[in-house]
């Protein structure tokens, strides 16, 4: 299984995501998940099963299929539910 | 005996090879496996190398753009973008920049620990390339290698650690709370942004996100797309004002100038592109060590990080900050043509993230009106910065690109002067002082209920 974070640049937010779904994935004991970050251009719909984007620029990341948007980055509390959420979906927990 | 030196020197002036080092000794302490491990050292070791190749597609491009800029209109152009500096810059001082960057982190560490700032900047491509901007300068001030570095890192320590504490008070009042700060080297406009928009505000200020926005501009977020349509739009404009005389017989041996000039525009966002893939490498295993060693060092750090998390606070601040942003670029711009000095050309992918940011926080403090006004005299420092940080940086001062975000503008000139007025020990004057001042265990009054 293959998590991507995206952000516009790929640089700084899309890799902070991506050390916060690590960090959730290892308070839920869920392992063999993989986690990257890359920018808008670059991601395509094969990258990954799940795509975790910023409110901002879901719009532009219509075409990845299954995508979350987070509402507010920096939200840790929101992102362990959707990861939670995720994790249940998939049967990871 | 020599020989063992002169290769440890050989080893030493690859930046690949060191910043792979870097990488190793983090991994190793960190005690990860090791697969892990290899596969940390070979990303660092490969993504240093793809930054270089980066640089010479962006050189392709951007030298015709440059003499037919001149041919044009007389004048140096200059199209300020981050990557392309740092990727023309690494070639000569790579691995300065990546020494810089590992001690200025452990400074941000250090300042974070003992005083009141307790920003650990987590930005780790903005690290870099103001590690870059500071070994350029450290060496251009007449620094040897040594303490190049050591000047360069405390240097780099303290902006990492005060960048963020300018906003910080405009991010508690957008973010309502004071965990998190904003990492992102153009806090002097967005602070100043802040304040404008304080000034003009009035007492009840209109929020921007009570307008209704037409959607539709999501794809300038896309940096590729951003970049080389701007691109394609600048190199026409100043193919045309050249002539397609003096392009086919001087630049694209007898290839239709239009034709070279839309694959030249191309080349320039390939250029980025590859640099940022591989700038990517480069920091995806240095920044998560960063952060965990800084967050069992220092109780209570605040995390300072990119600047999209201020993007969804205010979406519509968001667009307009970037138009009035860019209306400042090219009012500069005109300002400067009149002027004859160097014309700093407005780059879309800077106007979009720090104009809109300035717009987020012009919006926080002032509204419709904080947010028009704040970002547009951030469009107009982040133009006009870099024709004072030119001369500064030497050589790197005619490369047609340069440093694009206000703080290093700031910094660059900061440094670059004290060094023009009295050498390296004005520099090394400079950053005593500034430790001493922020070691100062000063506090704000607290307000008693």
């Amino acid at each position: 299984m293959k998590i991507l974070a995206v952000c516009g640049s790929g640089l700084g937010t899309s890799f902070m995501v991506e050390m916060n779904i690590n960090q959730v994935l290892g308070e839920l004991g869920i392992t063999g998940v993989e986690v990257s970050h890359s920018d808008l251009s670059s991601a395509t719909a094969g990258d990954a099963d799940v795509f975790f984007l910023a409110k901002d620029i879901a719009e532009g990341g219509s075409h990845l299929g299954e995508v979350i948007v987070l509402d507010n980055i920096i939200d840790m509390d929101e992102l362990r539910e959707k990861v939670r959420q995720m994790a249940e979906e998939k049967n990871l927990i | 005996m020599t020989g063992v030196l002169t290769t440890l020197v050989d080893i030493l002036s690859q930046p690949a090879i060191l910043v792979a080092m870097i990488a190793l000794i983090g991994l190793i302490a960190q005690r990860k496996n090791l697969s892990d491990t290899m596969k940390g050292t070979t990303k660092t070791f490969v993504g240093f190398l793809v930054i270089a190749a980066g640089a010479g597609i962006l050189e392709i491009a951007l030298i015709p753009f440059g003499a037919m800029f001149e041919e044009a209109f007389n004048v140096a152009g200059v199209v300020p973008n981050n990557e392309a500096i740092v990727a023309l810059a690494l070639t000569e001082y790579g691995s300065s920049t990546a020494l810089i960057m590992f001690f200025g982190m452990i400074v941000n560490v250090f300042i974070a620990r003992f005083t009141r700032f307790k920003y650990i900047f987590l930005t780790g491509h903005h690290a870099l390339y103001m590690a870059c901007m500071l070994a350029v300068i450290m060496a251009v001030a007449g620094f040897t290698t040594i303490p190049q570095i050591a000047a360069g890192a405390v240097a780099l320590g303290i902006i990492m650690t005060l960048s963020p504490a300018i906003v910080q008070p405009f991010m508690r009042k957008l973010t309502g709370n004071d965990n998190v700060a904003l990492g992102h080297f153009s806090a002097v406009g967005y602070a100043l942004s802040g304040l404008v928009g304080k000034a003009v505000g009035g007492k009840e200020p209109t929020s921007t996100e009570k307008i209704n926005f037409p959607k539709g501009l999501g794809f300038l977020r896309d940096s590729t797309v951003s970049i080389a349509l701007t691109m394609v739009v600048m190199y026409f404009i100043v193919a045309i004002a050249a002539g397609p005389a003096f392009i086919e017989a001087n630049l694209s041996d007898g290839t239709n100038f239009l034709v070279f000039s839309l694959i030249q525009a191309g080349n320039f966002a390939a250029g980025v592109f590859v640099i940022l893939a591989g700038v990517r490498l480069v920091l995806a295993e240095i920044v998560p060590a960063f952060k965990g060693i800084s967050t069992k060092l220092v109780p209570n750090a605040k995390p300072a990080l990119d600047v999209p998390i201020v993007f969804t606070f205010a979406p519509n601040a968001v667009l307009i900050g970037f138009f009035s942003s860019f209306a400042g670029g090219l009012f500069s711009m005109i300002f400067m043509a009149l002027a004859g000095s160097t014309i700093i050309l407005p780059g879309v992918v800077p106007h979009f993230f720090t104009g809109a940011a300035a717009g987020v926080f012009g919006n926080a403090t002032g509204g419709v009106k904080g947010a028009v006004a704040g970002s547009f005299v951030n469009g107009i420092i982040i133009s006009f910065l870099p024709v004072f940080l030119l001369p500064v940086l030497g050589d790197l001062g005619f490369a047609n690109t340069t440093f694009s975000d206000a703080d290093f503008g700031v910094s660059g000139i900061f440094f670059g002067s004290l060094a023009n007025f009295a050498g390296p020990i004005a520099i090394v004057i400079s950053l005593i002082v500034i430790l001493v001042l922020m070691a100062i265990p000063f506090r704000k009054k607290e307000k008693t209920a």
